[in-house]
Parts: structure tokens; C-alpha cells; sequence
């Protein structure tokens, strides 16, 4: 008699050996960690002294903080409508069923691929280098890294389209501008503006640490904080991020609810 | 900003492009050894992420949580989403020193809000009837935690941890820059030494892995579903 089991003889072995593996890798992953153990040990000790010295926080540099929170908010905005109007051409080359041919099909999906795996920061870096510190560089930096995201999701809605109504517009003797301008665009707008404000929201959370390598914004003012050891102020600046970064989650949910 | 500054700006990025070709690939053992770094911050703060992050998500699911339990766990993913990961780096890096075990800390913290949040959300949308099934045989609630939840989940928990994997894999090339480890803090470097041959080499490192990274987890996504 044969007892029953769940996996062949080969499958264990296989299961078994896939979990051989998968620990290798990770006492590999561990071993390259190069973890101090004295500093491990040490770290309660110092996340208390932090967070003592953070709390309470500064309240009087709330002042101090409102122009470049402005600024902030200002790059993810400026940011964003850059990238959207940007967005929408590349959408048209990268979308299946509106590009010319497989050629500007490629440069779309190039151009979204390039921008989308280089991070904002590096973007940041990248153009404090050309047009010098400040919020431009951050807002260029915004508005070239959200392209890739923006043009990817605006193809998709361009590509989801109902031929029938392109169709209509074409069998009026419309020219290809004119199909494009009342058979396309009056059913991607709500996708469109579901996308930018969603964007809009992710920019604003990535627009608070820009200032950190120099673009601008707050992030300026909470690497100088750092830099000079005012915890206190630290403390009341990361407060401000949780306040921006969750009234403008809870906006814009508010205002997708309302235009899709 | 005026036409001037622009202008100026112009001619700059023509010096800094000109600096930047050929890309020089002279040090690539530096460049591996940053990636190297980066791929094994990813791995590991992935498999902790996943470990930390099932727990969390029970307790953030509506219909297994109580009420307390699902404020703490829905809070929990809220803090962990709101911070850029940069400006958690910088809090690792005080706690445990410069490297990158700071940067996996990070990862696996930004692990809470990512894996978390949605896996809390798959296991509010299960099929009640299979977890009924369960109840009904007397099971406790462990039990149908096991045997009601886990084998509905189980697809999505790998997918995700294969998504996540790629995730931190991008994050890892630029917490660097605050110096939590990885290729971010090589590439970091290379820009404040002016080196913008050596910066370009590495830009166009982080594409490659980070179109790897994607492409391997798209492969190993469509595989198991």
C-alpha cells in the first residue's frame, strides 16, 4: 500500500531545494548589510534622544515655514501642468491606435521608459547642474519624471477608447485633426483628469524632499534644520509634511470622486 | 527665471552633456559594487517587509480586525506612507549609522504602507463563503485565518513581494544620497566630484537594472497568475 502525498518525490526535492536557495541569497543579502552591531545596540538609546529632541517641537518656526511650504506646493503644481502638457502628444505617439507608425510608437515608449526609472532626485541633481538650484530645477525635475507616468496611463485611456464613436466622426468627412479633437479627446478627458490630479498628489509628496539636494521647497529648509541640529524644528517641519501630504491625499480623492 | 537665466542655462547643460560623452565606464568595479549593494538592500528589507508586513495587514483588513486593532493597523500603514523614504533614511541613518543597513531599515518601513495597504485590501475582498465554510467546521479563528484566508490571498501575497522587490530595488538607487548605501550613493559621488562622464555611466546602470528589475517581476508575475 502506497501512502498519499501531496507533491512527487521530484517536487520536494525541488520545493526543498527552492527554499535551499532562497535562504542562501538572503544570509548573502544580510552579509553585505555590514551591520555595526555596537551601533544596533545603540540605536533605542539614540532614536529616544531624537525624538526627545524633536518633540515638542518649535511652533514659534511655523512663520518660517510657510513660504517655502508654498514653494513646495508651487513645484508639484508648476510640475505637474508641465508634465501634463508634455504628456499629451507622447500619449498620442505611445498609444497603439493613434500613432503614425512603429517608429514613433518606439519613441513613445522610450521616452516614458527613460523618464519613469530615473528617480525625481536624480532628476533634481540633473538640472540644479543646468539651471542652478532653486524651485525651476525642482519643478523641471517634477514635471520630467512624472511624463513617463502621466503619457504611460493617458495611452492606456487613449487606447481603451470606443472606435464607434471615432468612426462617426470620420464618416462626417472629418479631417484627421478634427477626428482626433471631437472623436478622441471628448472621451479621454475624464481619464486625463483623473491622472493629473492623482499625479498632482504624488508630486506633492515628492516635491517635500527636492530641497534636500537643492531644488527648493521645504525639503531646503528641513536639510538646513538637520544640518544645524535644530531637532525641535525638524520635529515641527516633519509635522507640516504629515499635515500637506494628508489634506492633499484626502483632496484629491475628493476631486477624482467627482470628475470620473 | 528670464530669458537670460535660461539662456545661460543653455550653454551650461551643453558643458555638462559635453562632460557627460562618452559615458566612462572606467571604474565599473565601483558601479558594481554600489548595485551589488542595492540588489541585496532590496532582497532582504523585501523579505522582512513581507514577514512584518502579513501581520500588519490582518490587522488592517475590516472584516478579520477589531475595531481598536483596525485603527492601529490602518494608522500604521498611513505614517508609513507619508514620509518620502529619503526623509526616513535620514532618521535610520542617525538610529544605525551610515550604510546600507540604514537603507534596508528604510525599505522595509516603506514595506509597511506599500504591501500592507494592499494586501489589506485583497483580503477585504475575499469570497466570504470559503471562509464561512471554514467557521462552520468548528474552526478557530487562527484556523480560518489559515485555511479560509491564506490559500484565497496566497497568489497576490507572491505577486506583490515580487512588485515590492522591484519598488525597493528603485528606491535603493537613491536613498543613497543621504548615505543609507546602494548605487545612489556612488552615483551621488560622481556628481558632487563634477565626475558627470562617471554620473552618466551610472544613470545609465540604474535604467538597465531598474528595466531588469521590471522585466524579470513582470515575467515572474504573469508566470504565477
Amino acid at each position: 500500500m502506497r501512502a498519499w502525498r501531496r507533491f512527487t518525490r521530484a517536487q520536494s526535492a525541488l520545493r526543498l531545494a527552492g527554499r535551499l536557495g532562497l535562504a542562501v541569497v538572503l544570509v548573502w543579502a544580510l552579509r553585505g548589510m555590514g551591520i555595526r552591531w555596537e551601533f544596533v545596540a545603540d540605536s533605542p538609546t539614540q532614536m529616544r534622544d531624537l525624538f526627545g529632541r524633536m518633540f515638542p517641537p518649535d511652533w514659534a518656526f511655523v512663520g518660517e515655514v510657510a513660504d517655502p511650504l508654498v514653494q513646495t506646493i508651487n513645484i508639484a503644481t508648476l510640475g505637474t501642468a508641465l508634465a501634463v502638457i508634455l504628456s499629451i502628444p507622447i500619449a498620442f505617439l505611445a498609444a497603439r491606435n493613434t500613432t503614425f507608425n512603429w517608429a514613433t510608437f518606439a519613441l513613445g515608449r522610450v521616452l516614458m521608459t527613460v523618464s519613469r526609472s530615473v528617480d525625481s532626485l536624480i532628476w533634481a541633481l540633473i538640472f540644479i547642474i543646468i539651471v542652478g538650484p532653486g524651485s525651476l530645477a525642482g519643478a523641471l525635475a517634477v514635471a520630467v519624471r512624472s511624463l513617463g507616468f502621466v503619457s504611460k496611463l493617458f495611452a492606456e485611456g487613449i487606447e481603451e477608447i470606443d472606435r464607434g464613436q471615432v468612426e462617426a466622426i470620420v464618416a462626417t468627412g472629418a479631417g484627421r485633426f478634427q477626428v482626433l479633437l471631437y472623436g478622441i479627446v471628448p472621451q479621454v478627458r475624464p481619464v486625463f483628469a483623473g491622472v493629473t490630479i492623482y499625479r498632482w498628489d504624488i508630486n506633492i509628496r515628492e516635491s517635500t524632499v527636492l530641497g534636500l539636494v537643492g531644488a527648493g521647497g521645504i525639503g531646503f529648509v528641513l536639510n538646513t534644520a538637520i544640518l544645524g541640529l535644530e531637532w525641535s524644528r525638524v520635529g515641527l517641519i516633519l509635522l507640516v509634511i504629515l499635515a500637506v501630504v494628508a489634506v492633499s491625499e484626502v483632496l484629491s480623492a475628493w476631486l477624482r470622486k467627482r470628475v470620473t | 527665471m528670464d530669458a537670460a537665466r535660461l539662456a545661460r542655462g543653455l550653454s551650461r547643460a551643453g558643458i555638462v552633456f559635453g562632460g557627460a560623452f562618452p559615458p566612462n565606464f572606467e571604474r565599473w568595479p565601483l558601479v558594481v559594487e554600489g548595485v551589488v549593494e542595492s540588489i541585496q538592500m532590496a532582497t532582504l528589507s523585501t523579505a522582512l517587509g513581507v514577514l512584518i508586513g502579513i501581520p500588519v495587514a490582518v490587522l488592517a483588513a475590516r472584516n478579520f480586525a477589531p475595531p481598536p486593532a483596525y485603527a492601529a493597523g490602518r494608522g500604521l500603514i498611513t505614517l508609513a506612507r507619508t514620509f518620502h523614504e529619503i526623509i526616513v533614511a535620514i532618521l535610520f541613518v542617525k538610529a544605525v549609522g551610515f550604510g546600507p543597513f540604514a537603507g534596508m531599515l528604510t525599505l522595509t518601513w516603506n514595506s509597511i504602507g506599500f504591501f500592507s495597504k494592499l494586501l489589506a485590501e485583497q483580503i477585504e475582498n475575499i469570497d466570504r463563503g470559503q471562509v464561512e465554510a471554514i467557521r462552520a467546521t468548528g474552526a478557530s479563528r487562527d484556523q480560518v485565518l489559515l485555511f479560509g484566508v491564506l490559500p484565497q490571498v496566497l497568489p497576490r501575497i507572491v505577486g506583490l513581494t515580487i512588485y515590492q522587490w522591484d519598488v525597493h530595488l528603485r528606491q535603493s538607487t537613491i536613498i543613497g544620497i543621504v548615505g543609507a548605501g546602494g548605487i545612489g550613493t556612488t552615483l551621488y559621488n560622481s556628481f558632487a566630484r563634477y565626475d558627470y562622464d562617471f554620473s552618466l555611466a551610472i544613470l545609465l546602470v540604474i535604467v538597465a537594472i531598474v528595466l531588469l528589475g521590471e522585466g524579470v517581476s513582470a515575467w515572474a508575475r504573469t508566470r504565477i497568475q
